[in-house]
């Protein structure tokens, strides 16, 4: 089943509803890469709160999502993973290392808002606060 | 299988007629026990008392409780059903375990009570050998069963309390305290095993959703010892956090654990790690954008 992808301002934000085969995973990985160029998008959002398993082929996709994203301009955050599926993740040492993550959606949001200001505050030389959670 | 319709129960004819005999003997034996009540349950308390069981009760509450617990035994010889002996053997377990008494104890004075009974058909049937054997017979399974009856009775009682005294410790041990909007804290004390790791782990979580938390402060200094388990299990639960999009701060790692963590080569450099729970609230704040200012300062005009 596909996956809608939404443009909300400078963001995308696909929002997973259910199970996804490998083959839908790697249609969304491919989707998503393709419209950040389209849209000219600085943010990308994944979120999985409808998932309540994440096996690793679906683990190296959001990471590969996220690298690939960077790659082309935008930063990536997954929200919404649910505190089971945190603690299975981290048992099978699947652990999205070096990618973006928040609470949920409103959080995601506000993680992006706060990144696009800082990139702003340096490009303008000033100083930068902490409080994001990049592992 | 029963094709010829024949009943296959037909050479049981023997031991139904002996099973009617041990019926005929025990009705014998609990009319005997009935008749003999008082003194045998005085004998029983006393020899009680004697064989220093039950040192935390009264002589008076011994003799109220062997009083029951003999019409009680009796009863089960009578009708050869334990549902309600085992409805006592609880019921007393609930009183008694709590004063201190202990399970040889227990064992003890049911053992007394069956060496009692015996003594007493010895006493009655001694001229009658051939009886005496007849009516042991049918009394020596059923006192067994009855004191087999009580003592487990007793033992599970007594698991059942350690089981909820062992979840309620477990639930008390792991608590995850708000102390601001979006800050929790986790103050862990004592040993961490493997399972309380997990349940800890399940527990922040859980606490991180509900509270929307931003930032997770741990704090280890209750924690005496640490190796290389707790310490990944430490990790998982920081990597597991950030998974939800909190970041985790430990503070209070001894010098002691700090020493065994370096020199057992725990990679520790994905994990934050503050002094003490103060510094570590701080750096929170930091994080939150807080700023705690003294009420007494003048506040700059802008």
């Amino acid at each position: 089943m596909e996956v809608p992808i939404l443009k909300q301002g400078l963001y995308l934000i696909a929002s997973i509803q259910s199970a996804l085969t490998d083959a839908d995973l790697s249609a969304l990985r491919e989707a998503l890469i393709e419209r950040v160029g389209k849209y000219r998008a600085r943010g990308v959002i994944v979120d999985v709160t409808a998932l309540d398993v994440m096996d690793s082929f679906a683990v190296r996709t959001l990471r590969d999502i996220a690298h690939m994203a960077r790659l082309r301009g935008a930063e990536t955050v997954i929200v919404g993973i649910q505190p089971e599926v945190a603690f299975a993740m981290v048992q099978l040492g699947l652990t999205l290392k070096g990618v973006s993550t928040a609470l949920d959606l409103e959080e995601g949001l506000a993680f992006l808002d706060r990144q696009g200001r800082e990139r702003l505050d340096r490009v303008q030389g000033r100083g930068t606060r902490g409080g994001t959670t990049r592992g | 299988m029963a094709a010829k319709g024949k009943d296959p129960q037909a050479p049981s004819l023997d031991p139904q007629a002996q099973s009617e005999s041990t019926a005929a003997l025990l009705r014998e034996l609990v009319a005997h026990l009935r008749q003999n009540r008082t003194q045998l349950r005085e004998e029983w308390a006393r020899r009680i008392t004697r064989a220093q069981l039950l040192t935390a009760m009264t002589e008076e509450e011994i003799f109220a409780e062997a009083t029951s617990v003999y019409d009680n035994y009796v009863e089960a010889l009578e009708t050869g059903t334990f549902e309600a002996l085992q409805a006592y053997a609880r019921n007393l377990s609930e009183r008694i375990i709590p004063r201190g008494v202990e399970t040889h104890e227990v064992v003890g004075i049911v053992l007394l009570l069956r060496d009692v009974l015996a003594r007493s058909l010895f006493g009655k049937y001694h001229e009658d050998f051939d009886k005496l054997n007849r009516i042991l017979d049918a009394y020596e399974p059923a006192a067994n069963r009855v004191a087999n009856t009580v003592a487990v009775g007793f033992v599970q009682e007594r698991e059942r309390i350690i089981r909820q005294q062992q979840e309620a410790i477990r639930e008390l041990s792991t608590p995850v305290l708000q102390v601001r909007e979006r800050l929790l804290i986790l103050p862990i004390i004592g040993v961490i095993d493997p399972q309380r790791a997990r349940q800890l782990t399940e527990q922040l979580l859980r606490a991180i959703r509900t509270n929307r938390a931003k930032v997770v402060v741990i704090d280890i200094t209750g924690v005496a010892a640490m190796d290389s388990n707790v310490a990944n299990h430490l990790v998982q639960t920081v990597e597991a956090s950030r998974l939800l999009g909190a970041t985790v701060i430990v503070t209070g790692l001894s010098p002691e654990i700090a020493q065994t963590l370096v020199t057992i080569g725990v990679d520790l450099s994905e994990m934050a790690t503050v002094g003490d729970l103060q510094g570590g609230i701080e750096e929170a704040e930091r994080l939150l954008g807080y700023k705690v200012v003294p009420l007494e300062e003048p506040v700059p005009k802008a």
